[in-house]
């Protein structure tokens, strides 16, 4: 007989942690972005996805709102701002 | 690093967590062909908690001191089975883990010359048991045990030399690295893992919640520990320092006023002498001072 | 082939023929002629193996860990102080299950330090979740190795075996044993299968953190796994048997002349030797005695001991260790067992002997025996030296 031991990570879903999120979350403007992945390489959590110029953009379902993104981004390009509850969703 | 993340978001270290920015550069510079294995500590925590993981590589948890010793054991394992050549081994800690319980099974690992690399995670305290001071927490610091009070200004020691310790060894690689520089980390990660025979590199992550600072705040505190010559990024292939990352040194206050943790000695330059005595130190023994460009 | 050798030597022997691929070392007396003996093997590459000289016992549990999770069959061998200091890895082991061997020379536990053999540190980690069984003599050592892989790796089980064996009078004693030949040993324990293991190919995830709401079914799958280990053990010592010849029955107890005995001795390990020789001077003079030798110890036999003690009128039952403050840990295993029977021998007592190597003679199984009457003794150390007692300190 076997209880919980090993788990296979393409199972694990993660916790939502987007819930954590307090006033604050990124905006990714998309407009002088030069595909530097300063943002990309900063994130705790690796929510953040991109490719081209201008297409980087977060996963909300994970992001904590720590803003580590919008100061490391040379051009700007990312600014924090305020969240409603409902916006949260 | 691209949609098939080896660590995965959804795990639940605190906002702006240095250590998790840290662990996640290292496990994407290493690459698939890689087996971690993890000391107890907040990386563990936060990032495998039954059912879930955010690890896509093979990652084992034994216990708080051992990961030198069972990466030791998983390596003897690799070599026999012929697979060694394709498999990165990554042991790795926290400073606590390392510096203090976990001495001993790095030593021996260190010694005995396995090819795995040797990741320590320098937070500067035991974070995940409440911030409690390690042999790693730098002098002056406010810690849950080596706290502030009448008759005292915090941690009466300075860090144990890990980067020393483990330079004694006699190993090929060892490097000193920051959450702060990011490009720089990941190079430091790529060039160990290229070398075979032990490596140890020494990661400095800020942590908001036992540094007390701001969630967006952790690169900059973490580029001022180098600035200020308080965290020397240094690197040594086969004992001879080999770079060192050079600075214009900025005074320690600037440092120290930006964390909660060293809140107590901004009225106190007494403290502030001492601190800044071991940033000079440093600076002079790397050699850290960018030289003034001579006029032409 | 029969062989008259060192047992640490026949323990080596038995290793090298279940092919570990990852051996852990660190020395302490009476262990170390295993270790060396399987050092000399690799060094001569009689045994394909990465053999690591550690630097602590708490590491060399921790890289036959790493070895094991690896998908790598892998061995190490301890002793008291050694095995205290690994207790948190073995533990750990027999919670990530993870199969092992692994050899405990029994040995007593400082303080004060003592190199010689009682059985006090196997039997403190009896709590661990690994199988322990308890060699009478060094075939057994032999035999309980090769077994134990069998066991361990079982897909049923996945649990580490422990095989205990009495420090220096097996470890160093010199006697005959049969050493299998490779093919038959090839046949009885296949290569290691692993159900999970560290691949690349295959990333898995071992050792997470278990909250309140996850811990307790993982600590009772163990516990349900060492009762079906009850049935296990039986069934592959039966195979054994069948490939090898030497039958041990079910590998969980043995019974000499039990059947008619009036007065049974319990014991484990190298003791049952001698217990056995007294057993057969006293039924030469007409005596009904007998012995009921332990040899799993971990999971318990405790229907078998019933089974078998239920018409016994007097049991004693022979200890070489002590959980101070309470017990002697065999004895409360054999009381437990009858608790709430209907049929269940009038007199269990309990007997402490042999602590820190003092010698058991057949006089002490002689004197275990006339002690064994109607009066049930409660706890009594054989062959004590009250000469070497003081009431209080500095007379």
């Amino acid at each position: 007989m076997f209880g919980p031991l090993v788990v296979k990570p393409s199972k694990s879903k993660g916790d939502k942690t987007g819930a954590w999120r307090i006033k604050l979350k990124p905006k990714f403007l998309q407009k002088n972005c030069i595909a530097c992945k300063m943002c990309f390489s900063t994130c705790p959590e690796g929510c953040i996805q991109g490719k081209e110029k201008n297409t980087f953009n977060c996963d909300y379902s994970y992001c904590k709102g720590c803003g580590l993104c919008a100061l490391v981004c040379p051009k700007k390009d990312i600014v924090m701002e305020e969240e409603s509850e409902g916006e949260k969703k | 690093m691209d949609n098939s993340p080896l660590f995965k978001a959804g795990h639940t270290a605190c906002a702006g967590c240095g250590q998790a920015i840290a662990a996640r550069l290292v496990i994407e510079t290493a690459g698939p062909n890689t087996i971690i294995v993890n000391n107890t500590g907040c990386l563990e925590v936060f990032s495998t908690r039954y059912p879930e993981s955010a690890w896509n590589v093979p990652w084992i948890h034994s216990l708080f001191e051992n990961a030198a010793a069972v990466a030791s054991g998983v390596e003897a394992a690799l070599i026999y089975l012929g697979k060694k050549e394709n498999t990165n081994v990554i042991a790795q800690a926290g400073d606590g883990g390392t510096a203090d319980i976990g001495l001993q099974a790095l030593s021996g690992m260190l010694e005995r010359g396995h090819d795995i690399l040797y990741v320590c995670y320098d937070n500067e305290a035991y974070m995940n048991t409440g911030v409690q001071r390690s042999g790693l927490t730098p002098f002056n610091t406010n810690t849950s045990t080596s706290p502030i009070g009448a008759k005292s200004t915090g941690n009466i020691r300075p860090k144990k030399p890990m980067p020393e310790i483990a330079l004694a060894h006699g190993i090929p690689y060892v490097a000193v690295a920051s959450a702060g520089f990011i490009p720089d980390l990941q190079r430091k990660v790529k060039k160990a893992l290229s070398i075979k025979g032990p490596k140890y590199i020494q990661i400095h992550v800020p942590c908001p919640l036992g540094w007390r600072h701001e969630t967006d705040m952790t690169l900059e505190v973490a580029r001022l520990a180098v600035e200020t010559g308080l965290y020397p990024l240094i690197e040594y292939e086969n004992g001879t320092l080999v770079s060192r990352r050079q600075i214009a040194p900025k005074p320690v206050e600037e440092y120290l006023k930006v964390q909660g943790r060293f809140k107590h000695l901004l009225n106190n330059p007494a403290e502030i002498k001492q601190i800044q005595e071991i940033a000079d130190n440093n600076i002079r023994k790397y050699n850290l001072k960018v030289e003034n460009q001579a006029s032409s | 082939m029969k062989e008259f050798l060192e047992g640490s030597r026949a323990i080596a022997e038995a290793v090298r023929l279940c092919k570990p691929g990852v051996i852990s070392a660190y020395p302490i007396t009476p262990q170390t002629h295993i270790v060396e003996e399987l050092a000399q093997m690799v060094a001569n590459g009689e045994l394909r193996s990465q053999f690591v000289n550690v630097e602590s016992e708490h590491s060399a549990a921790s890289v036959v860990l790493g070895g094991v999770a690896a998908g790598v069959r892998s061995f190490t061998a301890t002793s008291s102080q050694g095995l205290l200091y690994m207790a948190e890895v073995i533990f750990n082991i027999a919670g990530l299950r993870l199969p092992l061997v692994l050899a405990c020379a029994n040995r007593a536990v400082s303080a004060p330090i003592n190199i010689w053999n009682d059985q006090q540190d196997s039997v403190s980690l009896r709590d661990a979740g690994w199988i322990q069984l308890y060699a009478e003599n060094n075939q057994e050592v032999v035999d309980f190795h090769i077994m134990g892989y069998r066991i361990s790796e079982d897909k049923s089980m996945m649990l580490p075996v422990m095989v205990c064996l009495d420090g220096f009078i097996l470890t160093h004693g010199m006697e005959s044993v049969d050493i299998p030949e490779q093919e038959k040993v090839d046949k009885f324990l296949p290569p290691y299968n692993p159900l999970y293991k560290l691949d690349t190919a295959e990333p898995l995830t071992m050792g997470l953190l278990a909250d309140p709401d996850y811990y307790m079914e993982t600590r009772y799958a163990l516990q349900e796994t060492l009762k079906d280990a009850l049935k296990l053990i039986p069934k592959v010592s039966q195979e054994f048997r069948g490939v090898f010849g030497r039958d041990y029955k079910d590998c969980l107890i043995e019974e000499y002349y039990i059947k008619d005995a009036q007065k049974v001795i319990v014991a484990m390990g190298s003791v049952c030797g001698t217990i056995k020789e007294v057993v057969d001077e006293l039924r030469a003079k007409g005596k009904k005695v007998g012995l009921l030798k332990i040899i799993s110890y971990r999971p318990f036999p405790y229907a078998r001991v019933c089974e078998a003690l239920k018409d016994v009128p007097q049991v004693a039952v022979l200890d070489k260790a002590v959980s101070l403050g309470a017990y002697a840990p065999l004895a409360v295993e054999i009381k437990a067992a009858f608790f709430g029977k209907k049929k269940s021998p009038k007199v269990i007592s309990s007997f402490v002997a042999g602590l820190g190597g003092r010698d058991i003679t057949p006089e002490s199984v002689r004197e275990i025996f006339r002690k064994l009457n109607q009066r049930e003794i409660n706890l009594e150390f054989i062959d004590l030296k009250p000469e070497l007692l003081q009431e209080e300190y500095g007379q």
